[in-house]
């Protein structure tokens, strides 16, 4: 780009590395979850969080309703259920009315940071018990017509107008991101420019599709997950073209669905469950809601990131998330992480899309930016023991979305990040095998992992640390 | 029970196929619970003002690209913004060159409902000389295999206009000043 000097893209604001410690601790003591479909009519939303809470409520049998201080409910859009207020009438099915509540919204993101709400309400010590409910049901419009209410969350001067469609938008996003790291480093040598762009998305779609078979392949033992498949990679390039050079196997789905995590103090938390998990680090970042308006300056840099790494990069420019960069450093900073690849067990993140994984992986610090197709095909985020189709010779390093994440679990957006934090909460209470009906998905000896939920082309992201507090005999 | 159709075992989508015909059916879930569902359209005119981007659509349909330039430290948007995201200070319109460069591209084989009767079309992000940020537009007369990152493009503007992000969108450079698109 024709900028005439890298800005600091933070532009004299706070960088996201010094986060503030005050505050109680504060700990998930329970989930529960809805299997997310295409559809549940036969369940309005408030009976779809009704469920997810009962069961988070089964998990924790003596916390009796009277111990909840209050709600936070989310769901992304009125439009959906052309309910407005709709958390009004999920607070009192719940049965939790006169006790204080607040609906969050937060596009993408609206259920990672309704735990981050409820994570604030406890923290502040304005609740000792926080209920975090959250679900969408969007199997009431036609899918076309929902693809449009969603893009109703971009720009509507400049941007909805040109095709209302958030697909379009992500794989604007990864043609950049290819063309920046494949293009630019790996097929530097081919002088033909046309040839090196095509070889260069051939490359960078046939790695998406190893997120999206690894992804798919995982959900074959999650119970609630809504199209788990046995795919191979030419079946994932070969499904239909969205938006090019996205397929259909690689775009999450719309999806009903509703989860509930409970949030306590610490004192109530030894009282409730005898295996609580810390929530340890919390962070928030945001982009301009226009994919046009980021600006071209300077990576936000990690410990494991040089300066010169990144000399000649424009950065986030449209090809990477520099909210969920920032969030990453505020939430491992809050958490005292300094090489999440090391110091964490798993990671559940928002691959709304194949490319978004690999785009997250880097804005995450799994890897420096540029190297997110190798960390795939070393096998690093894949789960050992699980037969991909390709060889994974690093799998278990760091798994990724060992639940089937949002490509195959669905994607019914105020419960989408919550139902991560149920997901991280099993694996850190080694609770996979009695939830899923399968030890396969559990990861021995997890004991830290992240959740990450990601709102609209990364105009805002939420990273929250969750770690397990009781000793276990290996 | 009311004449209405009974769906046992269906998909649900034959259900929303009958619901659009016959305005309501009863959908038996596999739990052998019966669901009423209704036919419940909403339409709405919404009264859109582009308020302090007004000049930008105005510009087009008289065949001019604005851009914003901040007064404080000279960021020229593509897309223009009446305050600088940087320093908050008023911007001043400028006109944009009507050549630029691919940044970055897409065919979207569908859209929004709204769109899908378009399909397939292209979307670009389009650089400008001197410009700081970049533009989002249709990108049309070239075919998906043609379209390449760093494609020199330039404008057109339609004859009739619609007071759109939509009365602008580029063209492969060259192609000729009588060219017009199909869409």
């Amino acid at each position: 780009m024709p900028t005439e000097k890298k800005r600091d893209v933070f532009s004299g604001t706070p960088t996201p590395s010094s986060p503030k410690r005050s505050g109680r601790r504060v700990y998930m003591v329970s989930g529960g979850v809805t299997k997310f479909a295409k559809a549940h009519p036969g369940m309005d939303f408030r009976l779809m969080c009704k469920r997810s809470f009962d069961q988070a409520r089964a998990a924790v049998p003596n916390l009796t309703l009277d111990m909840i201080d209050g709600t936070r409910i989310s769901y992304f859009s009125d439009h959906f259920t052309r309910q407005l207020k709709a958390a009004s009438m999920v607070l009192d099915y719940i049965g939790l009315n006169p006790r204080g509540s607040v609906r969050i919204e937060w596009g993408g993101a609206t259920g990672g940071e309704c735990i981050q709400a409820g994570y604030e309400a406890v923290a502040s010590g304005r609740m000792d018990v926080c209920a975090v409910t959250g679900f969408e049901t969007m199997s009431r419009v036609p899918t076309w017509k929902g693809n449009e209410f969603i893009a109703l969350a971009s720009d509507t001067n400049f941007d909805f107008p040109l095709g209302g469609f958030y697909t379009g938008y992500y794989a604007l996003m990864v043609q950049r991101h290819i063309y920046e790291y494949v293009r630019r480093k790996k097929f530097a040598h081919i002088k033909d420019e046309r040839e090196a762009q095509r070889k260069a998305i051939e490359y960078g779609t046939r790695v998406m599709a190893m997120v999206s078979v690894k992804n798919h392949k995982n959900a074959l033992t999650n119970p609630y997950a809504q199209y788990p498949k046995d795919l191979s990679v030419q079946d994932v390039l070969s499904s239909e073209m969205v938006s090019y050079p996205l397929t259909r196997e690689q775009i999450c789905t719309m999806s009903d669905g509703a989860a509930t995590v409970i949030l306590t103090n610490e004192e109530r938390a030894h009282e409730l469950s005898d295996d609580p998990v810390l929530i340890s680090g919390v962070g928030c970042g945001t982009d301009t809601m226009r994919l046009a308006d980021r600006p071209f300056g300077k990576v936000l840099l990690m410990p494991h990131e040089k300066a010169s790494d990144y000399a000649d990069l424009d950065y986030p420019g449209v090809h990477s998330f520099r909210a969920g960069r920032s969030a990453g450093m505020e939430a491992f900073g809050h958490a005292g992480i300094t090489d999440p690849k090391k110091e964490l067990d798993f990671v559940e993140l928002h691959d709304a899309y194949s490319s978004s994984e690999i785009q997250t992986y880097e804005d995450l610090g799994l890897c420096k930016y540029g190297e997110g197709y190798d960390f795939v095909e070393s096998g690093a985020p894949f789960l050992k023991g699980v037969d991909y189709g390709f060889p994974t010779p690093k799998a278990g390093m760091i798994p990724v979305n060992p639940s089937g994440g949002l490509i195959a679990c669905g994607h019914p957006v105020g419960a989408t990040g919550i139902m991560q934090g149920v997901f991280a909460f099993w694996q850190l209470q080694n609770k996979i095998a009695e939830k899923f009906g399968s030890p396969r998905l559990q990861i021995a000896n997890a004991r830290r992992g992240a959740i990450h939920s990601h709102a609209g082309t990364g105009s805002a992201v939420t990273v929250t640390v969750l770690e397990s507090t009781k000793r276990r005999s290996p | 029970m009311t004449g209405r159709k009974l769906f046992k075992s269906a998909k649900f989508q034959e259900v929303n196929t009958a619901v659009k015909k016959d305005g309501a059916a009863i959908f038996v879930d596999k739990e052998g619970q019966e669901n009423l569902i209704i036919d419940n359209p909403y339409a709405i005119r919404y009264i859109h003002s582009y308020a302090e981007d007004t000049p930008f659509f105005l510009g087009l349909a008289d065949g001019k690209l604005r851009g914003t330039k901040c007064g404080a430290c000279n960021y020229v948007f593509a897309t223009p913004r009446g305050n600088c995201q940087f320093c908050g200070e008023t911007t001043k319109w400028v006109d944009l060159p009507l050549r630029g460069k691919v940044h970055t591209w897409t065919t979207c084989h569908f859209g929004g409902e709204a769109f899908l009767k378009e399909t397939p079309y292209n979307l670009a992000m389009i650089e400008f000389e001197g410009a700081n940020s970049v533009l989002l537009a249709r990108l049309k007369d070239c075919k998906e295999e043609e379209i390449y990152v760093g494609m020199p493009v330039e404008a057109r503007f339609s004859p009739q206009p619609q007071f759109s992000i939509t009365d602008i969108w580029f063209v492969p450079a060259g192609a000729g000043p009588g060219q017009r698109s199909k869409k």
